[in-house]
């Protein structure tokens, strides 16, 4: 009897191992995928969503990657920090990912993405701009970072800005509004950075709150403090009140801001109001490449619409997705080390929508964009198009 | 001094969108001693479905479907959340009712319509028009003359109609107006139709100057809660003056101090008001005889 349940166990056993080692073959590869699909920052999540889809549609399509499928594990962080933090550890700890993709908000990436960090899987930040995200986890403290970014750093966008409105357009009087969470506050920093550089001080900086709906203080301030230029770092709504608010009060200057202009909720909200706003962009829905084309008329066929509501986290998160899996692929594996290392030394050029990347990053160096990739866009008609 | 007249004729304008939507709070409160926590969610509904009917009709045959909508959505959360707690006279359950009711609101409204913020068809043009330097919405305008000509008929209903009458004696008293023969279980429904009709009303009316979406309820309901703390829950002249000292307590601080506390002079006249008299700056004290 004793003899027997062993022997059982021993073929429990190796059944067991034997179904585990056949299920590791045909695994799919476990990717978490997070970002705000409800609520005002919707537009960026939900198209860095479908970019990153889209992706990894194709990928599969080709037979995926190391012979495995890719599986994105899709989760909503409501643009909350908290949520954030209860949706990343669901990914590392019970879907047990490999990678992670995805933040939106800058606040919530500060505070969810250590979490990467700490389990040693890479995570690629495709729309999140706070200049610190890539720095969080800086030698000599931490010896190797796990933190990636394809988009465009609140320094990036700011010393663009600034050289639009200050260098280009001869402004001298800037007046900043930006919203009072970690994105907006963490943006104006360097944004009065920039503006020290050319040796200038803002003569209003002005806070608001989400969902605030009557910005007639902040714009007299910057009105009565003689600003000829006002430059914003928010999201779409409120920049949307900051455009309807100063034609309310008849005083119509340039807006400049950061990217977030060039969202769809701020287009529609704002009107002709939005006209002539500028902002950096790194993508452009316009198909002036072939890969550019290819890209948004597939968007456009897969999720049946004609405007993306913000094309540069579409992109952003589409190129995302292939810079990872091709690091995966050359990684040979998805040990995080060793696909964190395959990202810093990647050999395969990787023609993207938004640029070429040719070893996008080293091991000291994770941001993907530079300054001569990111152009300037101009909300003209309810679109984004090149501003001249 | 064009500044402050700016300052003001702006707050006045927010002021005035807080005050439509505490105004719903006194309804109920008045035959009841219930709120609806959901006033919020009650003015976000008026204003998505005013959205989705406004392309077919126009703004001004909207309303009334509108009205009739909130009517409808003010039975349902007196019968679904009010109702059973008063039965069981449950002091505190209508609280977490009527919250809970405002959040199935928020994501029901969340799958029909969407997340994202939306534009709502103005009426008016949206040039600003100039009186003595100051610049106004034509938007704003209508507001607050919507805001006054929905109060006044309310309270026009209350004192000539007999239904009114019914409202007035279940407030003062309700077990007398009961054994008057007033069925006062249907006043009280009466009164949260009446009080989501008029969120509904307040949510087609300020969404062309706000934006519209399932988000949009919850700041302002819980701003209009505040105002209907600070003017009093049974003064209808309490809520606007309470309007309109948070409206322009909130742009006027925002200017002269600083716009990242512009919320917290409203909020420390909260306080205050609580603490000194707790009734309201216009309300009442209930005088209680055992």
């Amino acid at each position: 009897m004793k003899i027997r349940s062993r022997t059982i166990i021993a073929a429990m056993v190796a059944l067991a191992t034997c179904a585990a080692v056949s299920a590791f073959a045909a695994d799919p590869i476990k990717i978490g995928l997070s970002g705000p699909f409800t609520g005002g920052s919707s537009p960026m999540g939900v198209s860095m969503r479908d970019g990153v889809k889209l992706a990894a549609e194709e990928i599969n399509a080709k037979g995926g990657v190391l012979g495995r499928q890719i599986q994105l594990i899709e989760r909503d962080d409501q643009a909350d920090n908290t949520r954030g933090i209860q949706v990343t550890q669901e990914l590392i700890n019970k879907e047990k990912v490999v990678a992670g993709i995805g933040f939106i908000n800058s606040g919530v990436s500060l505070a969810a993405q250590r979490f990467y960090q700490e389990a040693k899987i890479p995570v690629m930040n495709n729309v999140a701009t706070a200049t610190i995200i890539t720095q969080q986890f800086k030698a000599p403290e931490f010896p190797d970072s796990y933190v990636f970014r394809t988009s465009a750093n609140d320094t990036l966008q700011t010393t663009m800005m600034v050289d639009v409105a200050v260098t280009q357009r001869k402004f001298t009087k800037v007046a900043i509004l930006a919203d009072s969470t970690n994105y907006g506050q963490l943006g104006r920093e360097d944004l009065e950075k920039a503006l020290a550089k050319k040796g200038l001080k803002a003569v209003a900086v002005e806070k608001y709150n989400i969902k605030d709906v009557d910005m007639t203080a902040q714009l007299l301030k910057a009105k009565q403090a003689g600003a000829q230029v006002v430059m914003t770092y928010g999201i779409g709504p409120e920049l949307a009140q900051i455009a309807n608010g100063m034609e309310k009060l008849g005083w119509k200057v340039p807006l400049v801001g950061s990217w977030t202009l060039s969202m769809a909720n701020f287009i529609d909200n704002a009107g002709k109001n939005g006209d002539g706003a500028v902002m950096p962009q790194t993508f452009i829905q316009d198909g002036n490449t072939p890969k550019r084309k290819a890209f948004i008329a597939a968007y456009q066929k897969a999720y049946k619409v004609d405007r993306i509501a913000s094309p540069v986290s579409a992109a952003q998160g589409y190129d995302s997705m292939y810079i990872l899996a091709a690091a995966i692929k050359q990684a040979g594996t998805t040990d995080g080390p060793k696909v964190r290392e395959a990202l810093e030394n990647l050999k395969d050029k990787y023609e993207g929508v938004v640029k070429t990347f040719d070893h996008p990053y080293t091991h000291d160096d994770h941001e993907a964009i530079k300054l001569s990739d990111v152009m300037l866009g101009m909300v003209q008609g309810g679109h984004v198009v090149h501003a001249k | 001094m064009e500044i402050l007249l700016q300052l003001t004729v702006s707050g006045i304008a927010l002021g005035m969108i807080y005050a439509v939507i505490a105004f719903g709070y006194q309804l109920t409160f008045a035959t009841s001693e219930t709120l609806n926590f959901g006033q919020g969610e009650a003015l976000m509904l008026g204003a998505l479905t005013g959205l989705s009917l406004v392309g077919h009709m126009g703004y001004w045959v909207m309303i009334p479907l509108v009205m009739i909508f909130g009517l409808a959505q003010g039975v349902v959360v007196e019968r679904l959340g009010v109702a059973p707690a008063m039965k069981t006279k449950s002091e505190f359950g209508w609280i977490m009712a009527t919250i809970a009711l405002g959040i199935i609101f928020k994501n029901t409204a969340e799958n029909i319509w969407g997340k994202d913020d939306l534009k709502f068809p103005s009426p008016l043009s949206e040039l600003p028009l100039k009186f003595l330097g100051v610049n106004v919405l034509p938007m704003e305008i209508l507001v607050v003359i919507g805001a006054i000509v929905m109060m006044l008929a309310v309270e026009l209903f209350s004192r000539k109609s007999i239904y009114g009458k019914a409202v007035v004696a279940t407030s003062n008293d309700r077990d007398a107006a009961g054994l008057m023969g007033i069925n006062t279980g249907m006043v009280i429904t009466f009164s949260y139709a009446l009080s989501s009709l008029t969120a509904a009303f307040a949510g087609v009316l300020v969404a062309p100057l706000t934006l519209t979406g399932a988000t949009m309820g919850t700041v302002l309901g819980l701003k209009a809660f505040s105002v209907a703390i600070i003017g009093g829950l049974n003064s209808g002249m309490g809520v606007i003056v309470g309007g309109l000292i948070l409206g322009i307590a909130e742009t006027t601080t925002g200017f002269y101090i600083s716009t990242g506390y512009k919320d917290v002079p409203g909020l420390v006249l909260l306080l205050l008001v609580l603490a000194i008299k707790p009734a309201g700056l216009f309300g009442r004290a209930a005088i209680k005889k055992v």
